[in-house]
């Protein structure tokens, strides 16, 4: 069997494409980002409707679902990025891939920290090991590991591919923070949102997650690019165009 | 893809597919472990240990919480619609504490067949909706009784 990967992918593989690329995308999703996450926080804070028996507390949904789903979003990224970059030996996808580890990183404590505010008005404690609890910091303690281990190399090369197996492995957990609440009894709820079933709220509630969800995404597309240009940069440094892009500045 | 980029790709899958089975096969073999409480009947039944600290979940009953009238002491009873327990607590109860709510309840079973609880959390579940909506459920549920 013979596959044919489409043309783009070959395209990305040059940095200086990639650069020019993603230099032409970044105001867009800059702007998206700022649009979304402006609209999605003042509709999700002031003008959604209360929950009926958590009332205000409820609204905390807004930041903490967005963050989570991110979070784990990144790190499937991280991987598959990763694992492009084993097998075409692709130092583009090599340097997403360490890209995505000190966001995800941020955004996965961000989704504990705001998971642990809402669980202290509401279930009565900032934190209990329950399995989706502990899933997440898991997520959390494989994303400093990838970038501890990244940065424990001198060769660039080395690093690329022990964090890209690392991550590999680590790939497991996604899985398991997903279904931890319907495989175990935990003090987390299942999910709200399914892709079979409606949603478990009506739409003047979800439909601004949706924007904050969209929101989040832009945002970190603006970060990921910017982060990947600098590190594109970076690693060329010793070629022309680099140079001629220093000089334009 | 050359031969080569194939044989990488095989054995990154390998490697995924791989940790994901052992991953599996431990998560199975350890699943009691990972239950967070055990249930009313578990309790009943005598499949939870007893003497040690557990944690046990369920519903509060309706009409079940009897408060102290001098202290913070209160008594309700949990089911999951089986087998019941008596729970006793003395403390502050968490706003989303009422009768019909999920709670885990952390503690000890007494001699008397009684969990004396020390930590209480309620459990919420996934379903979201504005008070008005709420109420208007409430009456067609109970138009229908």
């Amino acid at each position: 069997m013979k596959i044919k990967m489409p043309r783009w992918f070959y395209q990305l593989a040059s940095p200086r494409w990639f650069y020019e690329f993603t230099g032409a995308l970044l105001p867009w999703f800059s702007a998206a980002a700022i649009l979304l996450l402006v609209i999605g926080t003042v509709w999700g804070l002031v003008f959604a409707p209360a929950d009926y028996q958590q009332g205000n507390s409820f609204r905390i949904i807004y930041i903490h679902v967005p963050s989570s789903i991110l979070a784990q979003s990144c790190y499937m990224m991280m991987a598959v990025a990763g694992a492009v970059g084993l097998v075409w030996k692709m130092k583009i996808a090599h340097v997403v891939a360490g890209a995505c580890a000190p966001i995800g990183a941020s955004i996965a404590i961000m989704s504990l920290a705001t998971g642990a505010i809402w669980g202290k008005p509401t279930w009565g404690a900032w934190w209990v090991w329950d399995a989706r609890l502990t899933a997440m910091l898991v997520l959390l303690f494989l994303y400093i590991g990838v970038i501890a281990l990244n940065s424990a190399f001198e060769n660039k090369a080395s690093a690329d591919k022990a964090t890209a197996i690392l991550s590999l492995v680590g790939l497991v957990n996604i899985p398991i923070i997903k279904y931890s609440v319907e495989w175990w009894n935990t003090l987390h709820q299942p999910a709200t949102f399914t892709v079979t079933e409606k949603p478990a709220m009506p739409p003047e509630m979800w439909v601004p997650l949706l924007v904050m969800a969209l929101g989040f995404y832009c945002f970190f597309a603006v970060v990921l690019m910017s982060r990947a240009r600098t590190e594109v940069l970076e690693r060329e440094k010793r070629s022309d165009w680099v140079k001629r892009v220093i000089q334009s500045y | 893809m050359t031969p080569k980029r194939k044989k990488r790709l095989t054995i990154i899958l390998g490697l995924v597919f791989g940790t994901a089975l052992i991953v599996g096969l431990v998560m199975f073999s350890l699943s009691e472990n990972i239950n967070l409480f055990y249930s009313t009947s578990q309790i009943a039944n005598g499949e939870a240990p007893v003497g040690t600290r557990i944690r046990a979940g369920g519903m509060v009953v309706d009409g079940s919480v009897k408060r102290s009238t001098d202290s913070l002491k209160v008594q309700f009873a949990l089911t999951d619609y089986e087998q019941q327990v008596t729970v006793e607590f003395t403390g502050i109860l968490p706003d989303l504490f009422r009768e019909g709510q999920g709670i885990i309840a952390q503690g000890k079973m007494d001699a008397n067949g009684i969990f004396q609880a020390d930590e209480v959390l309620a459990k919420h579940d996934e379903n979201y909706m504005p008070p008005e909506i709420a109420e208007s459920m409430k009456k067609k549920q109970e138009a229908q009784k």
